[in-house]
């Protein structure tokens, strides 16, 4: 335990019971944290990523109106699930222009999901006939569920979450030269001091960022985080979601049949009233019986505050009146949506969305960085003889395969969804295994051959990222050469954002494979020694 | 936190085990009391207030978290974490026999 302290040297005591925090803080979790902040920076181009991998879907075009797209999928879910208790109906937008219709199954058979998902080409009126795939959305998912039950998942991010924001607090507290420290990058001293300041310039240029992704991704869960604010206010929990989220509890169908109105009229009567905005998301609950409610919500890009309380309107689906409208949440709920928006990154234009990406990004090699340093450190306190400890080995190959191997991993998932056979049964689970099986590899790989996993990792990640666009254009006729040209921004964004993270890979490989700099001399571990607090 | 030469390694290792369950679990505790008084009492509409306190209730616990490692001793730590977790829970408890809630 520490010794207690007399007064004059409480602020040295704290920056060292600080420091000691945000060393193991950051360590426990930080392999979960690096996935999860990988994995989440390519999650804000989830469309992007799911378009890129559905290659037979038609080229992004302009969003057909609104309107017009709601009575095609009217005629569609009419048509397939006139039975259905509700139909779910995303209008096309600029960044999804493909109709997403879901819908309720009254009786699902044994073993069938409750819900059904379709996609609509707007153009055509048909359902769009892709490789089956979890695009864009695996990585969404895992960014927080990291593949694992319901609700186990979940608590494991939100758990990794806060052992984040405790490691930043923390963090911030050691940190006394934050102004000075951000200008100050030693990388031809190698060893720990570069890795330090690598860390240092990665943590203080986001910062601000760092702390708001983390603290939103613990409020999005807040309610199954910390329900005792819920249970001490509300008789049931039920009670509480009602209260949130207002338009969204199911109305009672009436006894008879009654045709619903067409939908198009919904869409431009909401529209109308938010003079500009556009409809994103409608819910027809009951269609085609008495008591029919049709639900119009405002598109979720047109603002920062994200939430299911926010614009919306209700009308009788049978007769077309107004029932209800749902415009300005209160000061709380607009707080809160806010901050869950921000996370989302929905309302982000292009630039913005770069932006973020690179920040995000930023913050993965922050965790990344911190991670490594964890190892620099202890090989340079130690010297020769720690080079064989057992906790610095088998962190070392914790990080090699959770940073390095998460990378190949990736790369594997993409390449599998070109290689495997278009229709190959549970296709999209063969992929989402190619992804696991290659990041297991990548562990084992690490344990076998310590020496030398870090560049051979790494260069292999370059490889595949690298020869993606090759894989693309042998694959597919949507490659660089003519995506290019016909500004097709999608796909052309993701094969040079792949060379690019494969240059950025190969470059890291190069530097893993120089020989490590040895501790210079005795004063350098001096130095060392007396920096090993911070 | 560094082991004190004069106190033996083991000591320190119970020391240590001793601040994260405080910092886990106290923290926790004050971190639901204090979403739970908050909810009660805070002047607001109910489902506002109980969603105010929970967004305040996270920044006690990181900021409690941190507090945990940085005070002298686990006793205190413990006491920084229970008792106003106690206290919050009483005032929680006292606002809904006057039903505030």
């Amino acid at each position: 335990m520490k010794p207690a302290k007399p007064p004059q040297e409480q602020g040295e005591g704290l920056r060292q019971a600080m420091s000691w925090l945000h060393t193991w803080a950051g360590l426990v979790l930080g392999w979960v944290l690096f996935a999860m902040f990988l994995t989440g920076t390519l999650a804000f181009f989830r469309p992007e990523i799911t378009h890129w991998m559905q290659p037979e879907a038609p080229a992004r075009q302009a969003p057909m109106p609104a309107a017009q797209a709601a009575e095609l999928a009217q005629r569609y879910l009419a048509g397939h699930a006139p039975d259905a208790t509700r139909w779910f109906i995303d209008l096309p937008s600029p960044r999804e222009p493909q109709l997403g219709l879901l819908y309720q199954v009254p009786k699902p058979a044994p073993g069938e999901r409750g819900f059904k998902r379709v996609k609509l080409d707007p153009a055509t009126g048909q359902e769009v006939h892709a490789r089956q795939t979890r695009g864009g959305d695996f990585l969404y998912r895992f960014h927080f569920e990291l593949e694992m039950g319901f609700p186990w998942g979940r608590w494991l991010a939100s758990i990794a979450g806060m052992f984040m924001l405790v490691a930043i607090l923390s963090g911030i507290i050691t940190h006394k030269k934050i102004f000075k420290d951000f200008f100050t990058f030693r990388p031809a001293k190698g060893g720990q001091r570069a890795w330090m300041d690598g860390h240092n310039v990665l943590s203080v240029l986001g910062l601000p960022f760092h702390l708001m992704i983390t603290f939103s991704g613990l409020v999005i869960f807040m309610a199954m985080l910390l329900p005792a604010g819920i249970s001490a206010a509300y008789d049931t929990p039920r009670a509480f979601t009602n209260d949130m989220f207002p338009a969204f509890a199911q109305p009672k169908a009436g006894p008879g049949q009654a045709p619903l109105m067409p939908l198009g009229r919904f869409v431009e009567q909401a529209e109308a009233q938010w003079q500009g905005g556009h409809a994103g998301r409608m819910v027809v609950s009951n269609p085609g019986r008495e008591g029919a409610v049709v639900s119009v919500g405002r598109e979720a890009s047109e603002r920062v505050s994200y939430g299911r309380v926010a614009p919306s309107m209700q009308f009788d689906g049978v007769n077309g009146t107004l029932l209800a409208r749902h415009d300005s949440a209160s000061a709380a709920m607009v707080t809160t949506g806010t901050v869950i928006g921000l996370h989302l990154g929905l309302f982000a234009e292009p630039l913005l969305r770069w932006l973020y990406f690179a920040v995000s990004l930023a913050g993965t090699a922050m965790v990344g960085t911190g991670l490594a340093l964890w190892v620099a450190k202890r090989r340079q306190k130690a010297g020769a003889a720690a080079q064989q400890a057992f906790s610095l080995r088998l962190v070392d190959a914790l990080n090699a395969g959770s940073i390095a191997g998460l990378c190949v991993a990736l790369a594997v998932y993409f390449w599998a969804n070109r290689l495997l056979p278009a229709e190959l049964a549970g296709r999209s689970a063969w992929e989402t295994r190619a992804f696991f099986i290659a990041w297991g590899l990548t562990f084992l790989y690490a344990f076998a051959r310590r020496a030398r996993m870090w560049p051979d990792l790494l260069a292999l990640a370059a490889g595949l990222a690298l020869a993606l666009p090759v894989l693309n254009a042998a694959t597919t006729a949507r490659h660089l050469g003519v995506s290019l040209p016909a500004g097709d921004w999608v796909m052309a964004g993701f094969d040079l954002t792949a060379l690019a993270s494969g240059v950025l890979l190969a470059w890291m490989a190069h530097k893993a494979r120089k020989p490590r700099a040895q501790p210079a001399a005795r004063p350098a571990r001096a130095r060392a020694a007396a920096l090993q607090t911070r | 936190m560094k082991p004190d030469p004069g106190a033996g390694l083991a000591r320190y290792r119970w020391a240590v085990a001793s601040r994260v369950a405080a910092a886990a679990f106290g923290g926790y505790a004050l971190a639901s009391a204090t979403a739970a008084c908050l909810a009660v009492w805070l002047p607001m509409a109910r489902v506002d207030a109980v969603v105010t306190a929970m967004l305040l209730a996270f920044a006690v616990y990181a900021i409690g978290v941190t507090w945990v490692f940085a005070t002298r001793n686990a006793w205190r730590a413990w006491g920084g974490m229970l008792g106003p977790a106690a206290l919050l829970a009483a005032l929680c408890w006292a606002g809904r026999s006057a039903g505030l809630a």
